[in-house]
C-alpha cells in the first residue's frame, strides 16, 4: 500500500515546491497584463495559456499555490494548537463536569454549517486571507479535539497508563509523556485531512470573493474570473480546478498512505 | 424508549437556545449600523433616529434578542431592514429552493454511496473495489463548485440537456423545478457521496471482522447472506452519523452551488443581505440553517435508536 | 464407526506452516479434546473442519465426515453442511451474537436457510431449542436481544444457534474461557448432556487441562502444529507418553515453596470500605441510583505476609484493587499502608504509594510501546526523591533485570520484542525496581500459557525469598490462589464472605459461595508424582 503514500508525497511537495519556487521565480509576472496576447491556450510560451488580460496562468497558479497552502497551514494550525490540547483535557478528566463543556461545545460547533459561519465571519470581519484563515480555523478546533479525546480515552483505559498512575504521575504529565506520543500518528492523518479540506474552504471561500483580496492571486477566484467565459475558454477554468483536485488528492493520498504505515496495529504484525 | 426521545428533545432545545445566543452576539459586534448604512452618510441627526426607532433598534440588546428569539417561536422572523417585509416570507420562498436542492442531493448522494460501499466492501482487494475506490479518492478531491461548472459546460452549453441556471418557480410545473435542481443536485452530491461510500466500505469492513460475522457463517450463510443479513445493519450505525453531518455540508454547499447556477435560495439571499446589513435577515436565515441542521441530528440520533437495540434499553 | 476422521491434515497460511500431518478421529456421541498452549494449532484444526479459514489457507489432507472428504467440497456444498450437519460454538459470547438481532430470530434463522421452514415454524423450533439449553422461552423471551443476558446466557444461546438442526458434529472452540467457574461447569454440563442424548461427536478445543481431564473421552495434545499424543483419557492420564505432555500437565498443577510467612504486624489495613458508582438516571427527574461495587470491606495484611483474593468477574475486586492503590476515592472507610493514608485530601498520597506496586494481567497493554525496556522499569523512580541517575542507574536496571531472568542487552530493547512471559518479568521488575512493601498482582499470570505460568510463579516464589516480598495476589483462577499464598479473601456482590488461611479454607470451606466455587471449579486428577518433578 505504499504506492499511495509515493504518489501522495510527490504530488504534495510538487505543490509545495511550485509555492516555494514562486518567491524567487515565475515564469512572467503573474500580474502584468498583456491584452493583445489574451486567452492564449497552452503553449510553448505560457505553457498553461493566458487568461482574459494577457496574463500567465502558470504563473498565477504558482502564486496561487502559496495562498492556498498558507490559508490551510495556518488553520490547521490553529485547530491543532488548541483542538489537541482540550482534547487531551477532556480525556484526562473524562466525565467530569470540564469534559462535558467542551465536548458539548464541539457538539455546538458541529451544528453550525461551517461554510455559513465562515461566511459570517468573513462577511464581518471583511474580507481577507486572515479572516479566512480564522474561519476556517475554528471548525479545526473541535476537529482535533475529537480526534485526540478519541484516540486518548482507550489509552487512559491501558494497563501501562495504570502503571504510571501507580508510578505517580499525574494526568497532565501522564497526557504529555503517554497520551500524546501514542496518538501522534492519529494527529499527522487527521491533518492531512484537514489541510486538504482546508484548501478545499478557502478555494470555496476564494470563490465567492471572501477570500483573498487582488491582487493576491488564489484558486478559486481565478475559477469565479473564469466562469463567465466557460463556454469561451474552458481552459480558465480546468487548469485551477486541476491543481485543486491534484492537491488535495495527494494530500489525502498521503494521509491514506501515512495511516497504513504509522497504524501500530499494522506494525507489530511486520514485526 | 420514550426516555431517550425526551432527553434528545432537551438537548436539542439547550443547542437550538446556545446556537440562537451565539448567532446573535456575532452579529452585533459587526462593524456597521444598519440605519446609518441606509441613510448613506449624510443622513441627519433626527431622521437616524426616527428610523433606528422604526426598526427597533434603540431598545438594549437584550430586550432586541428576547424579542427576536420569542418571535421566532411563533413563525415571526421580524421584519426585514431593507425591503421592509416580513423575513418570514423572504425565507420561505428560498427555503422551497434550498430544501429540495439540500435533499435531492442527499439522496443521490445515498443512492450512489450504498452500493458502490458495499460492492467494494464485499470485494475486497479486487480490481472493483480497488476501481471503487480509486473513484472515490478522485471524487473527494473535486471542489464541488467546480464540478458544478463543468457539468454547466458539458450538459447545458455544449449538449443542452439542462438549462445552465435560473429556477422556473414549483408554480411552473414540479417536474421544471426538478430539472433546474438537478445539475445543482448531482454537483453537491458527487463529492458526498464519494466520501459516503468510503465510509459504508470501511464501516462494512470493521463490521466483517466481528465475531458475529464468523457466527453467522458457522450457521452455514454464504458470505453474501451473511454480508447482508447481519453486516449491512451494523454497518448503518456509523453511516448514519456521516449521512448527519452531511446534511449540514449539503446545505452550506448548497450557498456556494447556489451561485453557480444563480438559485434564488438561502444561500444568494445571505449574500445579499450581508451586503446590504440586512442584519435581521443574515440572523434569521442563520438561525434557520443551523435549526435545519439540529433537527436532522435529531433525527439521526432517533434513527439510531431503530438501527441500534441497546440504546433503547439504555437511560 | 467413526463420524469424523481426519488424516494428515497440513495447513499453510500464505508461506507459514500452521499445521502438520494431524489425524483424528471422532465417533458418534464421543467427546474428544485438542489441547495445547497458545500456537499449538488446535484452533486452527477446528476451523479448518468447519472450512472457515482465513484468506491464503491452504489445506491439505483429508477431512471425512461420515465418508465425504470435506476438504474436496464446493463452498455451497459446504455452506449446506455448516450449521446443519456440523455446529460451532465460540469462545467469546460477548461478541459472538449480531447486537442488533433478537436471539428467537438468530437461532430461528440456523433452522429457516437450511430447511426453508416459515418464519413462525423456525421460531418455535428456536423456542424449543433454547428451552433445550436452558433458557425457556417463559422466563426469556424470544424478542431479548443480546444485550440483555450474561455471558453464560448468550454461550447457551450460541449453542442453541449450533444445535438447533441436531448437527451430527458439535465443535467448541475454548467455549468456557471467557467464563466464570461456576457459569463454565454449567456449560460444560450442558454440551456434555446433548453429546450423550444426541449421539453428537463433540471436538473440543481447549486449553484448560482440568476441563479436558474432567469431560473427554479421548485427549490430543497438540505442540507448534503436530499431534504429539492422543489416547483414551484413562490411559493417557496414567502413562503420559511425550514428555511435552507430561510437562504440559505438571505445569497445569505446579506447586511453588514459599518461605514462611515471618511477622505479625499489620502493614496494609482495609476498614469499612465501601465504593459506590453512580448509575445512569433511570428517571429524568430522579436522584441518579448507586451501585455499591465494595460494601463494608474490611482486612489486614500483615509485613511478609502473602494473601489472595478470589471472586468471580464483577465481584469488586477490580474496583477494591483500585482503591488500594490509592487511585480512586472510597464513599466510607479507610485504607492505610503502615498508618499512613492511600487517599487523602481528594488526592493519591505518593508518601503511600512508594511503598506499593502492581503487576497487571494483560502483559500487552501494560507497557508504553514507544518506550525501552530502561525507561519502562525505572518509571516508578519518579516516586522517590534521590532516585540514582547515570551509571548508578545503569546499575539498577542491570540488577533488576538479572532478578527476574531476564539480561541486561534487554535494556535497550521495546517491549514488543519480548514473548508474553518475558514482558510479565518485565513487569515484576518494574514494580520491585523501588522495593515497595507491598505489591499488588492483578491476575498476573491469568493471560500466560500454563508452561509460562509455572515459570513465573517459580520467579515469583525465589523473588519472594530475596526480597521478602509481601503482596496481594488477585485471581479467579483458584489452583494459582492455592500455591501462592498464605491467606485468601473471598469475593462475592462486593463483599468479604469468607477469609482464612488459604489450605483451610481450600480443604473446609465455611461459606456456601466458597465452597460452590471450589466444587464447580475442575480438578486435575492426581498425578504420578513422577511427573510433577518433570515440570522443573
Amino acid at each position: 500500500m505504499s504506492r499511495n503514500l509515493w504518489i501522495g508525497a510527490a504530488l504534495s511537495s510538487l505543490i509545495a515546491l511550485a509555492a516555494i519556487v514562486s518567491f524567487i521565480w515565475t515564469p512572467f509576472d503573474h500580474v502584468a497584463m498583456n491584452i493583445p496576447n489574451k486567452l492564449q491556450t497552452p503553449n510553448t510560451t505560457n505553457w498553461l495559456g493566458t487568461d482574459q488580460f494577457g496574463r500567465d496562468i502558470f504563473s498565477a497558479i504558482m502564486v496561487g499555490a502559496r495562498t492556498s497552502i498558507a490559508v490551510a497551514f495556518v488553520a490547521v494550525g490553529i485547530g491543532i494548537g488548541l483542538g489537541v490540547p482540550l482534547g487531551l483535557w477532556a480525556a484526562a478528566n473524562k466525565g467530569g463536569w470540564t469534559d462535558e463543556i467542551i465536548m458539548r461545545g464541539n457538539d455546538l460547533i458541529f451544528a453550525f454549517p461551517s461554510l455559513v459561519i465562515a461566511i459570517l465571519i468573513t462577511a464581518i470581519l471583511g474580507a481577507g486571507a486572515v479572516n479566512a484563515i480564522i474561519a476556517i480555523g475554528i471548525f479545526n478546533i473541535p476537529v482535533f479535539a475529537r480526534v485526540t479525546r478519541g484516540g486518548a480515552l482507550p489509552l487512559w483505559e491501558r494497563e501501562f497508563i495504570m502503571a504510571a498512575r501507580v508510578a505517580g504521575k499525574d494526568r497532565a504529565r501522564i497526557s504529555a509523556e503517554h497520551i500524546l506520543p501514542n496518538i501522534a500518528n492519529l494527529l499527522i492523518v487527521q491533518a492531512t485531512i484537514q489541510f486538504s479540506l482546508g484548501i478545499l474552504a478557502e478555494a470555496a471561500l476564494s470563490y465567492v470573493g471572501l477570500g483573498a483580496q487582488p491582487p493576491t492571486p488564489s484558486w478559486g477566484r481565478m475559477l469565479a474570473d473564469a466562469q463567465t467565459l466557460v463556454s469561451l475558454a474552458p481552459h480558465l477554468a480546468l487548469i485551477p480546478g486541476c491543481a485543486i483536485i491534484l492537491t488535495v488528492l495527494g494530500l489525502n493520498l498521503l494521509g491514506d498512505g501515512l495511516r497504513d504505515r504509522l497504524d501500530p496495529r499494522l506494525r507489530v504484525q511486520r514485526t | 424508549m420514550l426516555r431517550y426521545t425526551l432527553k434528545r428533545l432537551l438537548s436539542l432545545a439547550v443547542s437550538l437556545a446556545i446556537a440562537s445566543l451565539v448567532i446573535f452576539a456575532v452579529i452585533e459586534v459587526a462593524p456597521g449600523d444598519p440605519a446609518s448604512f441606509m441613510l448613506g452618510i449624510n443622513a441627519q441627526p433626527d431622521t437616524l433616529a426616527a428610523l433606528k426607532a422604526e426598526l427597533g433598534l434603540d431598545v438594549p440588546k437584550w430586550q432586541r434578542y428576547v424579542s427576536w428569539v420569542s418571535g421566532m417561536l411563533v413563525g415571526d422572523f421580524g421584519t426585514s431592514y431593507q425591503y421592509r417585509t416580513p423575513v418570514s416570507e423572504m425565507v420561505a420562498d428560498r427555503l422551497w429552493v434550498s430544501l429540495p436542492l439540500a435533499l435531492y442531493a442527499l439522496a443521490l448522494s445515498t443512492l450512489i454511496a450504498f452500493p458502490a460501499g458495499i460492492f467494494a466492501a464485499a470485494q475486497r482487494g479486487a480490481p472493483g473495489d480497488v476501481a471503487v475506490m480509486g473513484a472515490t479518492q478522485l471524487g473527494v478531491a473535486i471542489p464541488n463548485f467546480w464540478f458544478a461548472m463543468m457539468l454547466v459546460l458539458v450538459f447545458a452549453i455544449n449538449l443542452r440537456w439542462f438549462s445552465s441556471g435560473g429556477f422556473p418557480g414549483w408554480e411552473n410545473g414540479f417536474w421544471g423545478g426538478m430539472q433546474a435542481l438537478t445539475l445543482p443536485a448531482v454537483a453537491l452530491a458527487l463529492p458526498q457521496a464519494a466520501i459516503l461510500a468510503r465510509v459504508m466500505r470501511s464501516a462494512l469492513l470493521d463490521v466483517l471482522g466481528e465475531d458475529y460475522m464468523r457466527t453467522a457463517r458457522a450457521k452455514g450463510l454464504t458470505s453474501r447472506q451473511a454480508l447482508w443479513r447481519h453486516g449491512v445493519r451494523n454497518a448503518l450505525i456509523p453511516v448514519l452519523t456521516i449521512i448527519g453531518l452531511q446534511f449540514a455540508f449539503l446545505m452550506a454547499g448548497g450557498i456556494i452551488i447556489e451561485q453557480v447556477f444563480f438559485l434564488p435560495g438561502l444561500g444568494r439571499l445571505i449574500f445579499q443581505s450581508i451586503s446590504a446589513r440586512d442584519l435581521i435577515v443574515v440572523e434569521s436565515v442563520t438561525m434557520l440553517l443551523v435549526f435545519a441542521v439540529i433537527i436532522v441530528n435529531f433525527t439521526v440520533d432517533l434513527a439510531y435508536a431503530a438501527v441500534d437495540p441497546r440504546l433503547r434499553s439504555r437511560t | 464407526m467413526t463420524l469424523l476422521s481426519v488424516r494428515n491434515l497440513s495447513l499453510d497460511i500464505h508461506s507459514a506452516s500452521i499445521l502438520h500431518n494431524v489425524s483424528l478421529d471422532i465417533a458418534p456421541g464421543q467427546i474428544v479434546a485438542v489441547t495445547g498452549e497458545s500456537g499449538s494449532g488446535k484452533s486452527m484444526t477446528a476451523f479448518s473442519v468447519m472450512g472457515l479459514l482465513p484468506k491464503g489457507a491452504r489445506p491439505s489432507g483429508e477431512v471425512q465426515l461420515d465418508g465425504t472428504d470435506l476438504l474436496t467440497l464446493s463452498e455451497r456444498q459446504m455452506c449446506a453442511l455448516r450449521g446443519n450437519d456440523i455446529g460451532m460454538v465460540f469462545q467469546e459470547p460477548m461478541t459472538a451474537l449480531n447486537p442488533v438481532q433478537t436471539i428467537g430470530s438468530q437461532v430461528a434463522e440456523t433452522v429457516r436457510i437450511h430447511t426453508g421452514a416459515s418464519r413462525t415454524d423456525a421460531l418455535a423450533t428456536a423456542g424449543e431449542t433454547l428451552a433445550r439449553v436452558g433458557l425457556p422461552p417463559g422466563r426469556f423471551p424470544l424478542s431479548r436481544f443480546p444485550h440483555e443476558l450474561s455471558g453464560g446466557q448468550r454461550q447457551r444461546v450460541v449453542i442453541a444457534m449450533a444445535i438447533a438442526l441436531r448437527p451430527r458434529l458439535l465443535i467448541a472452540d475454548e467455549p468456557t474461557t471467557a467464563l466464570d467457574v461456576t457459569t463454565q461447569a454449567q456449560i460444560l454440563d450442558l454440551l456434555q448432556d446433548l453429546a450423550r442424548d444426541d449421539g453428537m461427536g463433540l471436538l473440543m478445543i481447549t486449553h484448560d487441562l482440568a476441563v479436558v481431564a474432567d469431560m473427554a473421552d479421548r485427549i490430543i495434545v497438540m505442540r507448534r502444529g503436530e499431534i504429539v499424543e492422543q489416547g483414551e483419557t484413562k490411559a493417557l492420564l496414567a502413562n503420559m507418553q511425550h514428555p511435552y505432555t507430561r510437562m504440559l500437565f505438571a505445569a497445569s498443577s505446579h506447586q511453588v515453596d514459599l518461605p514462611d510467612a515471618p511477622s505479625d504486624t499489620a502493614l496494609l489495613d482495609v476498614r469499612n470500605v465501601t465504593r459506590d458508582y453512580r448509575l445512569p438516571r433511570t428517571r429524568l427527574f430522579q436522584p441518579p441510583g448507586h451501585f455499591r461495587a465494595v460494601d463494608d470491606v474490611s482486612f489486614q495484611i500483615h509485613r511478609g505476609e502473602r494473601v489472595g483474593l478470589v471472586g468471580e468477574s464483577g465481584c469488586g475486586k477490580s474496583t477494591l484493587t483500585r482503591a488500594i492503590l490509592g487511585l480512586e476515592p472510597t464513599q466510607a472507610g479507610t485504607i492505610t499502608l503502615d498508618g499512613a493514608h492511600v487517599y487523602a485530601d481528594g488526592r493519591p498520597n505518593l508518601d503511600v504509594r512508594r511503598k506499593m506496586q502492581v503487576v497487571f494481567q494483560d502483559p500487552f497493554g501494560s507497557f508504553n510501546p514507544r518506550h525501552r525496556v530502561a525507561r519502562l522499569i525505572t518509571e516508578p523512580f519518579h516516586l522517590i526523591a534521590d532516585a540514582p541517575i547515570g551509571r548508578a542507574r545503569d546499575a539498577v536496571v542491570a540488577d533488576m533485570l538479572e532478578a527476574v531472568g531476564l539480561s541486561l542487552g534487554d535494556a535497550q530493547k521495546y517491549p514488543h520484542e519480548f514473548s508474553g512471559g518475558q514482558r510479565q518479568r518485565i513487569a515484576i521488575a518494574r514494580a520491585l525496581i523501588i522495593r515497595p512493601e507491598l505489591i499488588v498482582f492483578d491476575e498476573a499470570v491469568s493471560a500466560l500459557d500454563v508452561s509460562v505460568r509455572a515459570q513465573i510463579l517459580d520467579l515469583l516464589a525465589d523473588l519472594c525469598r530475596q526480597y521478602d516480598l509481601t503482596w496481594l495476589f488477585i485471581s479467579h483462577d483458584l489452583s494459582v490462589v492455592r500455591t501462592i499464598t498464605d491467606r485468601v479473601l473471598v469475593m462475592q456482590s462486593g463483599r468479604i464472605v469468607e477469609q482464612g488461611e488459604t489450605e483451610a479454607v481450600f480443604t473446609a470451606p465455611q461459606h456456601a459461595y466458597t465452597e460452590s466455587l471450589i466444587a464447580a471449579a475442575p480438578v486435575l486428577p492426581d498425578l504420578d508424582p513422577a511427573i510433577g518433578a518433570a515440570a522443573t
